[in-house]
């Protein structure tokens, strides 16, 4: 073996053991619920546990909104950035940053600031209210994921001569968006859809101050009061994020090939 | 006279300060295959553009069949278009590329399908129908591009630069397929080219650009034999440019390295002493003595380079170098470099450029 390879599977084996060693403690760990033998005995009480089925349920639809919305924002605006206005590509990718840079918690006290209930737009007002600011919440913490995903996913593809094909046909906007655009990134739209959902399952910040019944809030409370239930949970969100990634893997295979472009 | 099908009027397009077309004017008949024919940066992609609508005018204006579309949406303009770049949806197979424009027009899905199979038929390519984009070769892209421009039966095709990104076989055979379908369907077709091969081959006209305007419309033979500017000389076929001074402008006599040349007719404008620039084809030119050659001007072999059927020569004449081809013959040997020679060629051939 050459001696480049060698130190090349040193260091694999090394970031590997530095990733996978706590995981598999923490692992183990969760398996001694029951003295002295190991069981799935805290897996069987965390997924017993309604407080579990309610909050992960609740996370798992304002996934779905967050999704939602940030398509919605996202895909038309780096459309047309990509389309009309590429010089002001630097200044968007900046903003999308923000919030990896400004804390959640500075963004949810302004939100408490901005839309309490003696605000002109009283979100906190009522329960489906909050629930929305923690959508668009969890949007804005999203953007840089759902951003930069479909952004290159848009980069894949000549997005100019195939918005003038499709408008020399007689397509108008809507019908550019929905059937030549957004196919042709989907895939990247998915990836960053499931970035999104690993996101809000594990939100805490956002959701406890605004006094959501959510997942995240629920783990951390769970892991003030119990010994082995958090570790199973922390496997079980692990689990949750991996299989995200995993469906972005299986799916971007079946993504529209670029046929060999000339230029 | 009829009413010319496309009509395109004193058109201007200006970025800021810079002005990229210039009171550009031109009128098509129906049927009629008119080709824009410039270097990079003439301003030929931006007239083409113009008349798709994906650009707008700064002045002047754009007529289809009586209508003016020139501040139409390229949406609204049932004009048909082929891209350099293909432009295939990659995420529909190449029947619903082709359908595409028909689903838009809202046509039934059993008239859709029979127009695809059409189309496919056309450009003999009926058994990819079911193919993505990336299945097929440069070639077989830019067949379906044609056809999902001509299914939704347009007013007008655009072409814009076609084939730049094909292989040079594939070009020929393509260009030839281009203007057999363009003929049979008799639709009013703009092609855009820097290739002046292509121009000169397919064309019923072509329209020569240079920095923003056109400086010479013509059927191929009177761009290439009668160019009106010196640019339309120089850039369309091989030319040999030789400095000459008027000796006697009134019997159209120039001297060519102190040898006297005779031109057909007068030159007008001209006075003795004024240095001019006279234009001669290669292939107008011999080595030998031809039948109809009145003039001949003696210099020395520079260059001789084989190129099988063909032998370039290059023969200079004291400060010029004129470039000829003569036909490869096995049994006379090629001439040699530094031998004295003689070229010929009739008075009437050579231009004068202005």
């Amino acid at each position: 073996m050459k001696s480049g390879k060698f130190w090349a599977w040193v260091v694999f084996g090394i970031g590997t053991a530095y990733f996978f060693i706590p995981l598999l403690a923490t692992f183990e760990f969760s398996l001694r619920m029951r003295r002295g033998v190991h069981s799935f005995d805290a897996y069987q009480v965390v997924l017993g546990d309604p407080r579990f089925q309610a909050t992960f349920l609740y996370s798992v639809i304002a996934a779905i909104f967050t999704i939602i919305l940030g398509v919605l924002v996202v895909v038309p605006a780096a459309y047309w950035i990509r389309l009309r206005l590429p010089q002001i590509r630097p200044i968007v990718e900046f903003i999308t940053l923000l919030p990896l840079v400004i804390p959640a918690i500075v963004i949810v006290f302004g939100y408490i600031r901005m839309y309490g209930s003696s605000s002109p737009l009283p979100f906190l007002a009522s329960d489906l209210g909050a629930s929305a600011l923690l959508v668009i919440g969890y949007a804005t913490l999203a953007l840089p994921y759902m951003y930069r995903a479909v952004d290159t996913g848009l980069r894949t593809i000549d997005v100019r001569t195939l918005t003038e094909a499709a408008q020399i046909l007689g397509a108008g906007w809507t019908t550019i968006i929905t059937r030549v655009i957004l196919p042709n990134v989907l895939i990247a739209v998915l990836s960053g859809a499931f970035l999104t959902f690993a996101i809000v399952i594990g939100e805490f910040t956002m959701a406890s101050l605004l006094n959501r019944p959510a997942f995240g809030p629920y783990l951390q409370n769970i892991g003030a009061n119990r010994a082995y239930e958090p570790a199973a949970l922390a496997i079980i969100a692990f689990a949750i994020t991996w299989g995200c990634m995993s469906l972005i893997q299986i799916l971007s295979r079946f993504a529209p090939k670029s046929a060999n472009r000339p230029n | 006279m009829a009413e010319p099908f496309l009509s395109i009027q004193h058109v201007r397009k200006s970025y800021g300060a810079n002005t990229v077309v210039q009171d550009f004017n031109l009128d098509v008949e129906p049927g009629e295959f008119v080709s824009f024919l410039g270097p990079s940066g003439c301003g030929k992609t931006t007239v083409l553009r113009m008349v798709a609508g994906f650009e707008e005018p700064s002045a002047g204006k754009i007529v289809v069949a009586g209508k003016d579309i020139t501040r139409l949406k390229p949406n609204q303009r049932n004009v048909g278009m082929v891209f350099q770049a293909y432009a295939l949806f990659p995420n529909l197979t190449v029947a619903q590329n082709i359908a595409f424009g028909l689903k838009v027009a809202g046509m039934s899905k059993a008239d859709s399908d029979r127009r695809v199979a059409e189309m496919l038929d056309i450009i003999k390519l009926p058994q990819m129908a079911d193919r993505y984009p990336y299945q097929l070769s440069g070639g077989q892209q830019q067949r379906i591009a044609l056809a999902r421009a001509i299914a939704p039966k347009p007013k007008l095709l655009l072409l814009d630069e076609p084939l730049s990104a094909l292989d040079a076989k594939v070009r020929v055979s393509l260009r030839e397929e281009i203007r057999s379908i363009q003929k049979k369907l008799g639709i009013t077709t703009i092609f855009v080219t820097h290739d002046q091969e292509e121009a000169l081959s397919i064309s019923d006209r072509i329209a020569v650009m240079y920095g923003g305007k056109a400086e010479q419309v013509g059927t191929p033979f009177e761009i290439y034999n009668r160019p009106a500017t010196k640019f339309v000389a120089n850039f369309v076929g091989t030319l040999n440019v030789l400095e000459g001074t008027v000796t006697d402008a009134g019997a159209g006599r120039v001297r060519v390295n102190s040898q006297e040349v005779a031109l057909k007719g007068k030159l007008n404008g001209s006075k003795s002493g004024d240095t001019l620039s006279l234009a001669l084809r290669p292939e107008a030119i011999s080595l030998a003595r031809q039948p109809g050659h009145d003039t001949s001007l003696s210099g020395e072999i520079a260059e001789v380079h084989f190129l099988g059927s063909v032998i370039r020569v290059r023969v200079g004449i004291g400060g010029n170098t004129v470039s000829l081809d003569t036909f490869n013959n096995s049994t006379t040997p090629p001439p040699v470099v530094g031998d004295k020679a003689d070229i010929s060629f009739a008075s009437g051939d050579m231009l004068v450029l202005h």
